[in-house]
C-alpha cells in the first residue's frame, strides 16, 4: 500500500452490488441487520414515548397530595407499565437497534452472522410488546415491574395483567437471548483482518459484554417467570408460602436477573460515550485496556450483587455483609471509567456538538447516581433509603444518564451514517439543555422526598412538611424533560427532509462505519480494510490525505500541513 | 497531566474556590443537623439505631461530597479550559499507566474507608441495647423471642409480633394469662411502647410482603410471608412516631399507615390492661351476638366469620 499512486484514491470503497429491496413489503421480509436495527430504533422509540406519557401521568397525580386523578388501581398499572415498558421495550431493545446496525459496520462486517436469527430477534420483541400493550384493553398488570409474590399470585391479583407481563418477559427474553448469541458470534467471527481483541472499539466491547450477561441472565428469569405461571395456572407451589413454597425464591431468581439487567442497560452507553468523546476531544480514547477491562469486570460483578436489592428481606448479616462489598467492588471500574472519559477530554480540543453535550451530561448525571449507589449498597443506611424515592431518584439517574442521555448521544452521533443527513445543531442543543435541565429538577429533589419518608409506588401522600411542594418541583421538571424529548422527535421527523447531506465521514470519525456511504449500501463495503490500529479510519484519511498530496505535490513537508 | 499553563492562577483560584465552596456546605450541614433532616438526611431522633444510621449516612455523604465535587470540578474544567481554539492541537495521549493505577487504588481505598467505618457502627445498629433502669419493669429469664432474633445482653426485651396484612398492622404483646399467647392484647395500627424499654419486633405477614417502616425508629424491615424478620427500638422521649408500609402490597398500599406512641412505663401497663379488658368486653359481646343469631336462625351454632 505504499506505492505512490498518481491519481487520488477515492475513499469510499462500497458501491450497491445487488439492488436493495424496497417498498413497505421490505420492512416486514427484511434480514439486513441495518433495517432491522431501523425497526428496533423506531419501535423503542416509540415505546419510550408511551413509557414517558406513563410517567408524565405519575406525576401528575403525585403534583397533588390528595389527589383523585386517577384511581389505585390505575396508579398501579402505570408505574408497572412504565417500569416494565422503559425496560423491556426501550432499553434493552433499543441496545440491541444500535448493536444491529452498528456493529457489523464497525468491526467491518457485511452482516450479522445469522440474519434470519436476526429478524426473528425483532419480531418477537414486537410479539412482546404487542402482547404488553394489548393488556390496556383488559386489564394491565399491577404489580410493579418486580412482579413480586405472592402479590402477583392469581390469590391476589386474578386478572390477565399478570399474564401478559410473563408472556411479555417470555418473548423480549427470547428475543434477547437469540440476539445476544447472534451479536456473540458476530463480533467472535466477522471481524475485519486485522482487528485483534485490542483493536475493537470500545461499543463493540461493551455490546460483547452485554452479550454476556444476557445469556447468563435471561435463562433464569425465563424460568422464573414460568414457575409464576404454572404457580397461577396449573396448581405448582414454587412461591406459595401456605404450601411450603418460598416468596424468598422470586426475588432471588429476579434479582439475578434483575441487577446484570442493569448493566445490560447501561455498558452499552458507556460504550457509545467511549466513542464519541474521542471523535469530538479530537484525542485518542484515555487508556482503552482500562476501560474495556473495566466493562468486562463490571459486567462480572454485577452477577455478585444481587442480594443488595433484598436488603431488608430476612437475610443472614453474612450475606448482606457479601452484598455490600461486591457492591462496592463495582463502584471501582466504574470509577476508572469516568476518569477515563475525564482523562479523554483533557488537553483535548473539545467541539461541543450536541452528541458531545449529551456525553459530557452523562458523566455529570451519572456521577451522581453512582455516588447515591455507594449509599444503598451500604445495607444500615439502605435499611432507611431502600424503597423510597431515594431510590427512584438513583435509579433514574443511573437510567436516565447512563442509558436515555447515551441513546440520544448516539442518535445525534449516528443519524447521519443511518439517513445520510444531518440533525439540526440548534435544535439538538435546545433538546439537550431541555432533557438535562429537566432531569435534574425531577429526580434531584426525589432524594429528599426519600429521607424525608415518601415510600416509592404510593398513589397519595399526606402533606406533611414539604412533600407536596418536592413532588411538585419533580412534576415540573418532568414536564421539561418531555418537551426536551419531543424538541428531539421534532428534529429527526425534520431533518429527515430537510436535514443537511452528511456525506460518509461528517464528524471525522475513528471507526470503520465512517468508512461508507450514509447510508451504507446492503452489502456495506466492498472492500474491507485492513485494521491496522484502534482507530482505522484516522490512518485511512492519513494514507488519503498522503496519496492526495502526493498527486499534488510531491513535497511530503506540505503533505504533512495537510493532516491536521 | 499537569503541563504548566499560563493559566496555572486562575487553575488554583479555582481550586480555592471549590474547595470553599465544599467546606461551607459542611459546615451548614454541621451547625444545622436539624434542619437537614428531610432534606439532606435520613429521618432519626427517635431510636439510637435510628441516629447510628444517620450518623453513618453523615460520614458517606461527607466523603462523597468531596469525590462530587472533584469529579465534576475536574470536568466542568476539562470542559471549559480545553474547548476548541484555533491553533491549539489536541494532545495525542493514549494513557498513562501510573496516573490510572493511581485512581483505582483511591477509589478503592475511599470504599476500604467507607466498608470500615460500616463495621464500627454495624453492631449499635444492628443489636439492641439493654433496658433503661426506669423503663418496664420485665421479668427476668423470661425467653420472648422464639426465633433466631437478636436479644439485648440480659436477655430481656418487651417482645411485639408485628403482623402486616393488606392494609393493616396488627401489633401483638406479651401479657396474656394463655401459654399459647392466644389471649395476648393486640391493637391495630398504633402500636403503644413504654419508653427507656428495649423493645424487639418478630414481623411476620400472613398475604402478600410489606415493610415495617417508622423513619424515626430506625430502617426498614419486610415482612415476607413464611420469613419471621426481627428488629428493635428502644424510645426515650414519649411521643408519636409515624410511619407506613414500605412495600407495595396492592391498591391501598399508601394507606397501609402505622404509627408508635411511646408513653411512660405505668401507662403502659395501665394501656395494656384496659386494651385486655376492652377486647374482653367486645369477644364477650361478639359470643352474645352469635348466640342470639344461632337463636334466631335455628342454627346449633354460629362460627367466627
Amino acid at each position: 500500500m505504499a506505492t505512490a499512486t498518481a491519481t487520488p484514491i477515492p475513499q469510499i470503497a462500497a458501491h450497491t452490488t445487488r439492488r436493495d429491496e424496497s417498498g413497505w413489503t421490505s420492512w416486514f421480509t427484511t434480514v439486513d441487520h441495518k433495517k432491522i436495527g431501523i425497526l428496533y430504533m423506531v419501535t423503542t422509540f416509540v415505546f419510550f414515548i408511551l413509557g414517558g406519557v406513563e410517567a408524565l401521568l405519575i406525576r401528575l397525580q403525585l403534583g397533588l397530595a390528595d389527589n383523585t386523578l386517577v384511581t389505585p388501581e390505575v396508579y398501579n398499572q402505570l408505574f408497572t407499565m412504565h417500569g416494565t415498558t422503559m425496560i423491556f421495550l426501550f432499553v434493552v431493545p433499543m441496545m440491541a437497534g444500535l448493536a444491529n446496525y452498528f456493529v457489523p459496520l464497525m468491526i467491518g462486517a457485511r452482516d450479522m452472522a445469522f440474519p434470519r436469527l436476526n429478524a426473528l430477534s425483532y419480531w418477537l420483541f414486537l410479539a412482546g410488546g404487542i402482547v404488553l400493550y394489548a393488556s390496556l384493553f383488559f386489564s394491565p398488570p399491577e404489580g410493579g415491574w418486580i412482579a413480586t409474590v405472592p402479590l402477583s399470585s392469581t390469590s391476589y391479583l386474578p386478572s390477565g395483567g399478570v399474564d401478559a407481563w410473563i408472556y411479555l418477559i417470555h418473548l423480549t427474553g427470547l428475543s434477547s437471548l437469540i440476539g445476544a448469541i447472534n451479536l456473540w458470534v458476530t463480533i467472535v467471527h466477522m471481524r475485519a483482518p486485522g482487528m485483534s481483541w485490542s483493536r475493537l472499539p470500545l461499543f463493540v466491547w461493551s455490546i460483547l459484554t452485554y452479550a454476556i450477561l444476557l445469556i447468563v441472565a435471561i435463562p433464569v428469569i425465563a424460568a422464573a417467570v414460568t414457575m409464576l405461571l404454572t404457580d397461577r395456572h396449573f396448581g405448582t407451589h414454587f412461591y406459595d408460602p401456605t404450601n411450603g413454597g418460598s416468596p424468598l425464591l422470586w426475588q432471588h431468581l429476579f434479582w439475578f436477573f434483575g441487577h446484570p439487567e442493569v448493566y445490560v442497560m447501561v455498558l452499552p452507553g458507556f460504550g457509545i460515550v467511549s466513542e464519541v468523546l474521542p471523535v469530538f476531544a479530537r484525542k485518542p480514547i484515555f487508556g482503552y485496556k482500562a476501560i474495556a477491562a473495566a466493562t468486562v469486570l463490571i459486567g462480572f460483578l454485577g452477577l455478585l450483587t444481587w442480594v443488595h436489592h433484598m436488603f431488608a428481606t430476612p437475610t443472614p448479616v453474612v450475606v448482606l455483609i457479601f452484598a455490600m462489598i461486591s457492591s462496592f467492588l463495582i463502584a471501582v471500574p466504574t470509577g476508572v471509567k469516568i476518569f477515563n472519559w475525564i482523562g479523554t477530554l483533557w488537553q483535548g480540543s473539545i467541539e461541543f456538538t450536541t452528541p458531545l453535550l449529551f456525553c459530557v451530561g452523562f458523566i455529570a448525571t451519572f456521577v451522581i447516581g453512582g455516588i447515591t449507589g455507594v449509599f444503598l449498597a451500604i445495607f444500615p443506611v439502605d435499611w432507611q433509603l431502600n424503597d423510597t424515592y431515594f431510590v427512584v431518584a438513583h435509579l433514574h439517574y443511573v437510567l436516565v444518564g447512563g442509558s436515555v442521555f447515551t441513546i440520544f448521544a448516539g442518535i445525534y452521533y449516528w443519524f447521519p451514517k443511518i439517513t445520510g443527513r444531518m440533525l439540526s445543531e440548534r435544535l439538538g442543543k435546545w433538546s439537550f439543555w431541555l432533557m438535562f435541565v429537566g432531569m435534574q429538577v425531577t429526580f434531584l429533589i426525589q432524594h429528599s422526598l426519600g429521607l424525608d419518608g415518601m415510600p416509592r409506588r404510593v398513589y397519595e401522600y399526606d402533606n406533611v412538611g414539604h412533600l407536596q411542594l418536592y413532588n411538585q418541583i419533580s412534576t415540573f421538571g418532568s414536564w421539561i424533560l418531555a418537551a426536551g424529548v419531543l424538541v428531539t422527535v421534532i428534529n429527526v421527523v425534520r431533518s429527515l427532509k430537510i436535514g443537511a447531506v452528511a456525506g460518509p465521514d461528517p464528524w471525522k470519525a475513528n471507526t470503520l462505519e465512517w468508512f461508507t456511504t450514509s447510508p451504507p449500501p446492503a452489502n456495506n463495503f466492498d472492500v474491507v480494510p485492513r485494521v491496522r490500529s484502534l482507530e482505522p479510519m484516522k490512518d485511512i484519511r492519513r494514507e488519503i490525505e498522503r496519496r492526495t498530496a502526493e498527486g499534488v505535490s510531491p513535497d511530503p513537508a506540505g503533505a504533512r500541513q495537510v493532516v491536521s | 497531566m499537569g503541563r504548566p499553563t499560563p493559566n496555572h492562577a486562575g487553575r488554583k483560584l479555582g481550586r480555592k474556590l471549590s474547595l470553599a465552596c465544599g467546606l461551607g456546605l459542611l459546615l451548614a450541614m454541621v451547625s444545622a443537623p436539624a434542619a437537614m433532616a428531610g432534606i439532606l438526611l435520613p429521618e432519626s431522633g427517635g431510636s439510637p439505631n435510628a441516629d447510628q444510621i444517620s450518623s453513618l449516612y453523615k460520614i458517606t455523604l461527607y466523603v462523597s461530597l468531596v469525590v462530587f465535587i472533584g469529579v465534576e470540578g475536574a470536568l466542568v474544567y476539562a470542559l471549559i479550559k480545553f474547548r476548541a481554539r484555533r491553533g491549539v492541537a489536541p494532545a495525542q495521549i493514549h494513557g498513562n499507566t501510573r496516573l490510572e493505577i493511581g485512581w483505582t487504588l483511591g477509589a478503592a481505598l475511599i470504599l476500604v474507608v467507607l466498608g470500615a467505618v460500616t463495621f464500627t457502627k454495624l453492631d449499635s445498629i444492628r443489636n439492641p441495647p439493654n433496658s433503661g433502669p426506669n423503663g418496664l419493669q420485665l421479668t427476668a429469664g423470661v425467653d420472648y423471642a422464639t426465633t433466631d432474633a437478636l436479644k439485648p445482653p440480659n436477655g430481656k426485651s418487651l417482645n411485639i409480633q408485628v403482623n402486616g396484612q393488606q392494609y393493616v398492622w396488627r401489633f401483638t404483646y406479651p401479657g396474656g394469662k394463655n401459654p399459647d399467647g392466644l389471649d395476648d392484647p393486640y391493637s391495630y395500627e398504633k402500636m403503644v411502647v413504654p419508653i427507656n424499654t428495649t423493645i424487639t419486633l418478630d414481623i411476620v405477614s400472613q398475604d402478600v410482603v410489606h415493610s415495617w417502616w417508622i423513619p424515626q425508629l430506625g430502617g426498614k424491615f419486610d415482612a415476607v410471608p413464611g420469613y419471621p424478620n426481627h428488629t428493635w427500638f428502644k424510645i426515650s422521649k414519649p411521643g408519636v412516631y409515624k410511619g407506613q408500609c414500605a412495600f407495595l402490597c396492592g391498591r391501598l398500599h399508601a394507606r397501609m399507615i402505622a404509627e408508635v406512641d411511646a408513653v411512660t412505663p405505668a401507662q403502659y401497663t395501665a394501656w395494656i390492661a384496659q386494651q385486655t379488658k376492652s377486647i374482653a368486653a367486645a369477644d364477650k359481646a361478639a359470643q352474645v351476638a352469635r348466640a342470639t343469631l344461632a337463636r334466631q336462625t335455628g342454627a346449633a351454632s354460629v362460627a367466627n366469620p
